[in-house]
C-alpha cells in the first residue's frame, strides 16, 4: 500500500496542532491538559512515523513524492510546499519523533516546577513539526522554511529562561552564528536555481549530472566549478546548522536551554540537519570532490578539536555538549568520504545514546537541585542507580565499545576513511582514530566525576524557619557572571551543599532513559547489515561507483557479530583501552594526579580551557567590530557628513546666499542704478564675446 | 457603482472626513466611531475592487478618465493594475489599524487626527491609481500636507526640525520631477501616462528625465543618501503617522519607480541600473550597520526601513540587467515580483513594528531601549507580537518578511553572484540589529521598576497587532495569491523593460 498525503500531512501538522493548543489555551487546558494534548501529538507523529518507515522496509510501499500546494508560481519557477518520503526521510521522521516523544514525557519531570511549563511544551511541539517540515521536504525552498524555523524553535529555547544574562547572549549568539551559515546556504539555494533551473529536489537531481564542466564567473578571470561553488555554499549551511567549525560556537553555549531540549535539540535532532540535508544532496555533492574535500576536511577539524576541549570542561552538560560536536564531526567526515549513508547511521545511533546522555545529566541536574559541576558531584551511582547504569550504557555506546550501536556506526566510518583517496583522507584518518581516545577521555572522566569516587558535596538540612527557594527559584536565578562555567554558582548558598540527599528521578524521567538506553545498545546490531552494506538508502542516496568506500568495505563484512569481534583487536578499541585504563587509575585511585597534570600542562590546558579563543576573537571582530563600524558610519557618514555637511550644509548655504542677497536690498536707488549699469555692461560684454567666439575670430 | 469604484474609493475617506472634523473636540468618540466606520468602508470598498479585478488581463482596469483641465489636457484619469490593487488593499488595511491603533492614545484634538488620516489614506489610494502624470504629482505632493499636519501637531519635541527637513526634502525631489513632466508635456502634449511611455526619446534626454525621477522617487523611498529625513520624520511622528508613513508613503517612490522610470526611459535605466543597484546593496549593509547601534527604537526601525526598501529597488533595477543583458525574462520576474512582494509585506511588518513602539511608549513614554529590559516579564502576550514580527523583520521563512527578499536574493544571483552575496548579507545584518533590540527591550529581568508597571496590550491593541499578524503570517505561508493577483502586471512592465526606445 503506497503512503497517503493524509498520513504525511498528520505526521508534519499533529504536533503543530498540539503546539497551537498549549500556546494559546495553555492557561484554560493547564499543565496537565497542554502536556496531554502535544504528547499527544507527537504520538500519533511517532506512530505514524513507524508506520511510514515499515510501509517503505517492509510494504514495499514506493517512494512518495508531491506537492500539497503552490507557494509561488512565476514563469517557469515554482516553489511548492511537498513531501518526498523516501527511506532516508522515514529514519529521520522515526528518530526525531520517538526522541522528541520520549522527551515530552521527561519534561513532564524535569519541568514540574517551573512557571513556563506550556510554554515549554508548546515550544517543543513547534519544534517537532518544523524539523518534519524540513526532513519531509521535496524542495529547496520549503527545506530552509525547516531549516529557519528549528532556528527560531531553538533560539526560543535555549533563551527559555529569558531572565538570565547568559540565556540571552547564548540564545542571540546562536541564531546569529546559523544564520552566517544560512547566508551561505541561502547563496547555495540560488545557485541551484541558477545552474538547473529548479528548486524541486527531484528536478534538481535528474539535472545534476549537466553540472560538470559549467563554471560561474567570479572575476573577469575567475571561474569556478558550478557544482563545487553549490555545494561549498549548501555545506556552509550545514556547518551553521550542525556547529561544524568554525561556525561551532553557538552549540556549546546552547546549554543555557533547559536540559530535555539539550537532548533534543542540540544532540539528537536539529543539529543533525545539517548532515541530513548534505545526505539528501547526495547526487549534488558527487559532482565535486572539490566540495567533499572541504567536508572532509572541515569535519575532521571538529572530530578533534572540539572533543580535546571536552576533557577540562567541569559542567556535566558541557561535556555532552563538546561530545555532540566532536561527534557532529564523525558524520561530517564520513559525508566527506562519501559514506551518506554511513554518517546517517551514525546519526540514528547518536541520536538515541546522546540523547540518553543528555537526559541522563539531566536527571543528575535534578538530583543535585540545579548544581551543574561536576567538581561537586561523585558518587552519586548509589542514589540514582537506573540514571547510572543507562548514562554508561549511552557512554559505552559513545566511546564505541563493540556490540553497542555507536561502535558500528563509528568503526564503519573510521574504517571508511581509512579506505577513502580523498585529499584531506590522511589528515581526517589521523583526526578520527585520535578522537576515539579523546572520546573515551572525556567519556570515562565525566562518568568517574559524577558518579563514581568520593561524594564532593555535602547534605545540609535546611533550617526550620528558613525558607528554602523552590527548584524554580533556582533555575531563575540571575546569573551575572559572563563566564557562567568559570565559577559555577548555585543560589543561596556554597556550591556542593545540597539541603536533601540526591534521589532517583521520578519515572517520568527515567523511564525515556530505559527505552532510549535500549537502541543504544542493540539498534545497531541489527541495522548495520542493511543501512550499510544492503543498499537500503538506494534511490534516496547516491553514490559514485568510484567513490564507493563502502562497497568496499562491504567486502569485508561478514555480519554484525563477526564486525563486534574484530572490533576487539583493532587500534580504535584499543584507544579506548587507554582511556579506560588511564581516567580509572587517576580519578578512581589517584584524584590528585589530575591536578598535577593539569598544572604540569598549564599552557595546554589554558588553550583548551579558552576554547583556543576563537570565541573571543569572534566576540572582539564581530561583534564588538561590527558595533564599532556601525558606530563610525553613524557618526562620520550619517552625522557629519550627510545630515551636516549635505543636508544642513545645503540648509545654510541656502540661509548665507539669501543673507548675502539681503544685503544687497539696500534701499538706496544709486545701488540700484549702478547694479544695473553693472548688469548691461555684462551683459553685452557677454554677448559680443559669445559673437565673436560664434562667427570665429 | 463598480464604474466609480476608483474614484469612490478614494473619495469616500476624504469626504468622510468631514462629518469626522465636524463631530468636532466636544465630541471625540463620536469622530473616533466615524472614522471607524469610514475606514472600516473604505477596506470594503477596496475588498470590491479586488473582486473585480481580473488578474489575468494584462492592461489597466477599471479606467475612469475625465477632462480636468481643458487647456493643458490634463485627465482625471484612474486605473489599476494588479500592483495598484495589492497597494490599495494594503493601503485600506493599515487604513483601519491606525486609526483603531490611535483611538485612546490621542487625547489632544482626535477629530482633526482621524480626518488627517483619513484624508492621507485617500490621498495614497489616488497616488495608486493616477494614470494622468500631472494628477500623479499633485496627488504625491498633497500626501505631504497630511502628514505635515500629523507630525507637526501630534509629533515629539523636535517636530519643527523634522517636519521641515520632511517637507523641504521631498519638496525638492518634486521640483525635479515636474520640471521633467514638463519637459515630457511640451514633447508629447500630454500628460497621460501611456502615451509617455510610448513617446520616442533620445539617450540625452532619457538620461536627464532618469536622474529628474530618480532623485524625486529616491527621496521618498528613500534610497541611501537621501535617507536622513525618514528617522527624523519617525522618531517624532506620532504612533499612527510613523505607521502610514513606512507601511504605505514609502512605498509611493517605489511606486512611482514602476510608473515614470521603467516605461518612459526605459534604456536610461537600463544604462543607469547599475547605479541604483549598488545604492540598493549600500543601503541593505551599510544602513544595516548604521541601525545596529541606533539607541532610540524608532530610528532603529527607520533604519532597518530604509534597508528593506534597498530590496524593493534592487529587484526593480536588477530586472533591467537580467532582461537588457542577459535576456533572462523569468528570472527578471521573479525578481520584480520579489521587489512587489516585499513592498506589500513592508508595509505590514514596518507597520506592526512601529505599532509594538507606539504601545510601549504610550506606556513608558520613552523610545529609548536602554530604558527597556525584560518586558516580557510585564507583557508577555506582547512579547508574542514583539517576537514575532521581530522575525518579520529578520525575513524568517513563514512570514511575508522572508518572501520578498528570498524571490530578489534568487534572481539577482542570475544577474551576478555578487549582488547576491551582498543582499544576502541582510541575513545576519538584518537578524542582528533586529534580535539584539529584542534582546535589549524584551528579554532580561527587570530592571528599570517602571517596566514592571507596563500593563499588558488591551483587547483593541491585541485587534491591531493579531490583525498586522495575520496579514504577515498568511503572506509568508502563501503568498501565490498575490503572486497571481499581480503576475500579468509585473509581467507587462518586465515586458516594457524590454522595449529599445531609442
Amino acid at each position: 500500500m503506497g503512503l497517503s498525503t493524509s498520513i504525511l500531512l498528520t505526521i508534519a501538522l499533529a504536533p503543530l496542532v498540539g503546539c497551537v493548543l498549549a500556546g494559546f489555551l495553555g492557561k484554560f487546558l493547564g499543565r496537565a491538559g497542554s502536556h496531554t494534548v502535544t504528547i499527544l501529538g507527537v504520538a500519533v507523529s511517532c506512530a505514524l512515523s513507524f508506520y511510514v518507515l515499515y510501509q517503505l522496509t517492509v510494504g514495499g510501499a514506493p517512494e512518495y513524492n508531491q506537492n500539497i500546494y503552490t507557494w509561488f508560481q512565476i514563469g517557469p519557477f515554482n516553489a511548492s510546499v511537498g513531501f518526498m518520503v523516501d527511506r532516508l526521510t522515514a529514519l529521520m521522521l522515526v528518530v526525531v519523533s520517538f526522541v522528541s516523544l520520549l522527551v515530552h514525557v521527561y519534561t513532564i519531570g524535569y519541568m514540574a516546577d517551573d512557571d513556563g511549563y506550556t510554554r515549554f511544551f508548546s515550544y517543543i511541539s513547534l519544534f517537532t513539526f518544523s524539523m518534519f517540515m524540513l526532513v519531509m521536504s521535496n524542495n529547496f525552498m520549503q527545506l530552509f522554511f525547516g531549516w529557519e524555523a528549528v532556528g527560531l524553535v531553538s533560539y526560543l529555547l535555549i533563551g527559555f529562561w529569558y531572565k538570565r544574562p547568559t540565556a540571552i547572549f547564548a540564545n542571540l549568539k546562536a541564531f546569529l552564528v546559523n544564520r552566517v551559515g544560512d547566508f551561505g546556504f541561502l547563496l547555495g539555494i540560488a545557485a541551484v536555481l541558477y545552474f538547473l533551473g529548479t528548486l524541486d529536489y527531484a528536478t534538481a537531481f535528474a539535472a545534476a549530472p549537466g553540472l560538470a564542466g559549467k563554471t560561474l564567473q567570479i572575476t573577469a578571470h575567475t571561474q569556478w566549478d558550478a557544482a563545487t561553488v553549490i555545494c561549498i555554499c549548501l555545506f556552509v549551511g550545514a556547518m551553521g546548522k550542525s556547529a561544524q567549525v568554525p561556525l561551532h560556537v553557538w552549540l556549546p553555549d546552547s546549554m543555557e536551554g533547559p536540559t530535555p531540549i539539550s537532548a533534543l535539540i542540540h544532540a539528537a535532532t536539529m543539529v543533525t540537519a545539517g548532515i541530513f540535508m548534505v545526505a539528501r544532496m547526495s547526487p549534488l555533492f558527487e559532482m565535486s570532490s572539490t566540495a567533499l574535500s572541504f567536508v572532509l576536511v572541515i569535519g575532521a577539524t571538529t572530530a578533534l578539536f572540539t572533543g580535546l576541549i571536552g576533557i577540562v570542561q567541569n559542567d556535566i552538560k558541557r561535556v555532552i555538549a563538546y561530545s555532540t560536536l566532536s561527534q557532529l564531526g564523525y558524520m561530517t567526515v564520513a559525508l566527506g568520504v562519501s559514506m551518506y549513508s554511513g554518517a546517517v547511521f551514525h546519526l540514528m545511533t547518536h541520536a538515541f545514546f546522546k540523547a540518553l546522555l543528555f537526559l541522563g545529566a539531566g536527571s543528575v541536574i535534578i538530583a543535585m537541585h540545579h548544581e551543574q559541576d561536576m567538581r561537586y558531584m561523585g558518587g552519586l551511582r548509589k542514589y540514582m542507580p537506573i540514571t547510572w547504569i543507562t548514562m554508561w550504557i549511552g557512554s559505552l555506546a559513545l566511546v564505541a565499545v563493540p556490540f553497542t550501536s555507536g561502535f558500528y556506526s563509528k568503526d564503519a566510518i573510521i574504517e571508511a576513511v581509512g579506505l577513502s583517496h580523498r585529499w584531506g583522507a590522511h589528515y581526517a584518518y589521523f583526526c578520527v582514530m585520535a578522537g576515539a581516545l579523546v572520546t573515551g577521555l572525556y567519556t570515562f572522566r565525566q562518568m568517574y566525576l559524577t558518579f563514581h569516587g568520593k561524594e564532593r558535596f555535602t547534605v545540609v538540612a535546611a533550617h526550620g524557619d528558613e525558607h528554602e527557594p523552590a527548584p524554580s527559584d533556582l533555575v531563575y536565578d540571575v546569573h551575572v557572571s559572563a563566564d557562567s562555567h568559570e565559577d559555577e554558582h548555585h543560589s543561596g548558598g556554597q556550591p556542593g551543599v545540597l539541603h536533601h540527599p540526591p534521589k532517583e528521578s521520578p519515572w517520568v524521567v527515567t523511564l525515556p532513559l530505559v527505552l532510549l538506553a535500549i537502541p543504544s545498545l542493540l539498534v545497531g546490531f541489527f541495522t548495520v547489515g542493511p543501512t550499510l552494506f544492503g543498499n537500503w538508502f538506494r534511490g534516496a542516496i547516491h553514490v559514485d561507483e568510484a567513490n564507493n568506500v563502502l562497497a568496499e568495505l562491504g567486502h569485508e563484512f561478514h555480519g554484525a557479530a563477526a564486525m563486534a569481534l574484530h572490533g576487539f583487536t583493532q587500534l580504535p578499541f584499543l584507544l579506548v583501552l587507554v582511556a579506560f585504563v588511564t581516567t580509572t587509575y587517576i580519578y578512581l585511585f589517584n584524584p590528585a594526579l589530575a591536578d598535577r597534570i593539569k598544572s604540569a600542562l598549564k599552557p595546554l590546558w589554558t588553550v583548551l580551557d579558552r576554547k583556543y579563543w576563537v570565541d573571543d576573537v569572534y566576540f572582539a571582530v564581530f561583534a564588538r567590530g561590527g558595533v564599532l563600524l556601525g558606530r563610525g558610519f553613524w557618526k562620520a557618514s550619517e552625522t557629519a557628513l550627510i545630515d551636516g555637511a549635505m543636508v544642513n550644509g545645503s540648509v545654510s548655504l541656502v540661509h548665507r546666499i539669501a543673507a548675502t542677497m539681503r544685503r544687497l536690498q539696500s534701499g538706496y536707488l544709486y545701488h540700484y542704478a549702478f547694479a544695473m549699469i553693472l548688469g548691461l555692461i555684462l551683459l553685452l560684454g557677454g554677448y559680443w564675446l559669445v559673437g565673436s567666439g560664434l562667427t570665429g575670430q | 457603482m463598480f464604474n466609480h469604484l476608483l474614484s469612490l474609493l478614494i473619495w469616500l475617506p476624504v469626504v468622510g472626513a468631514i462629518p469626522v472634523l465636524l463631530a468636532g473636540s466636544a465630541r471625540p468618540n463620536l469622530a473616533r466611531w466615524l472614522s471607524l466606520l469610514v475606514a472600516v468602508l473604505t477596506f470594503v470598498v477596496s475588498l470590491f475592487l479586488l473582486v473585480q479585478y481580473n488578474p489575468g488581463g494584462a492592461a489597466m482596469q477599471l479606467v475612469e478618465s475625465h477632462l480636468w483641465i481643458a487647456s493643458w489636457g490634463v485627465h482625471y484619469g484612474l486605473a489599476v493594475d494588479g500592483i495598484s490593487v495589492a497597494l490599495i488593499v494594503m493601503t485600506t488595511f493599515v487604513g483601519i489599524l491606525v486609526i483603531a491603533g490611535a483611538w485612546e492614545v490621542i487625547q489632544d484634538k482626535p477629530h482633526q487626527y482621524m480626518a488627517a488620516m483619513l484624508i492621507l489614506e485617500g490621498l495614497l489610494i489616488g497616488v495608486f491609481c493616477a494614470t494622468d502624470a500631472l494628477l500623479f504629482y499633485a496627488l504625491f505632493e498633497a500626501i505631504l500636507i497630511p502628514m505635515f499636519i500629523l507630525i507637526g501637531i501630534w509629533g515629539g519635541p523636535r517636530r519643527v526640525y523634522a517636519t521641515l527637513k520632511f517637507f523641504i526634502y521631498t519638496f525638492f525631489g518634486s521640483v525635479f520631477m515636474l520640471i521633467a513632466l514638463l519637459y515630457l508635456y511640451q514633447k508629447a502634449h500630454t500628460f497621460d501616462l501611456a502615451t509617455l511611455a510610448a513617446l520616442p526619446l533620445t539617450f540625452t534626454e532619457q538620461a536627464w528625465i532618469f536622474f529628474a525621477f530618480l532623485i524625486a522617487f529616491a527621496i521618498k523611498v528613500p534610497m541611501v543618501p537621501v535617507h536622513t529625513w525618514l528617522p527624523d520624520a519617525h522618531v517624532e511622528a506620532p504612533t499612527g503617522g510613523s505607521v502610514v508613513l513606512a507601511a504605505v508613503m514609502l512605498k509611493v517612490g517605489t511606486y512611482g519607480m514602476l510608473r515614470f522610470i521603467l516605461p518612459i526611459v526605459p534604456d536610461a535605466g537600463a544604462h543607469f541600473a547599475w547605479l541604483v543597484i549598488v545604492l540598493s546593496l549600500v543601503a541593505i549593509v551599510y544602513i544595516g550597520y548604521v541601525a545596529l547601534v541606533q539607541e532610540d527604537m524608532k530610528k532603529l526601525v527607520a533604519y532597518s526601513s530604509v534597508a528593506h526598501m534597498g530590496f524593493v529597488t534592487l529587484g526593480i533595477f536588477i530586472a533591467f540587467m537580467l532582461v537588457r543583458d542577459q535576456g533572462h525574462t523569468d528570472m527578471a520576474m521573479l525578481g520584480m515580483q520579489g521587489a512587489m512582494i516585499q513592498m506589500i509585506s513592508h508595509g505590514f511588518v514596518s507597520g506592526a513594528m512601529f505599532t509594538c513602539i507606539g504601545v510601549m511608549y504610550d506606556r513608558l513614554h520613552t523610545r529609548l531601549i536602554k530604558d527597556y529590559g525584560g518586558v516580557i516579564n510585564a507583557m508577555p502576550w506582547f512579547g508574542f507580537f514583539y517576537v514575532l514580527f521581530a522575525m518579520a523583520n529578520c525575513g524568517l521563512p513563514g512570514t511575508s518578511g522572508f518572501v520578498g527578499e528570498f524571490m530578489v536574493i534568487l534572481a539577482s544571483f542570475t544577474a551576478n553572484p555578487w549582488i547576491a552575496l551582498f543582499a544576502a548579507f541582510t541575513l545576519v545584518i538584518g537578524a542582528g540589529y533586529t534580535l539584539w533590540l529584542v534582546k535589549r527591550v524584551l528579554w532580561g529581568a527587570i530592571t528599570n521598576p517602571h517596566v514592571a508597571e507596563m500593563k499588558e496590550i488591551n483587547g483593541r491593541e491585541t485587534f491591531v497587532l493579531a490583525a498586522f499578524a495575520a496579514a504577515v503570517l498568511a503572506l509568508g505561508i502563501w503568498p501565490q495569491p498575490l503572486v497571481h493577483l499581480m503576475d500579468s502586471s509585473v509581467s507587462q512592465l518586465v515586458q516594457q523593460l524590454a522595449i529599445h526606445k531609442i
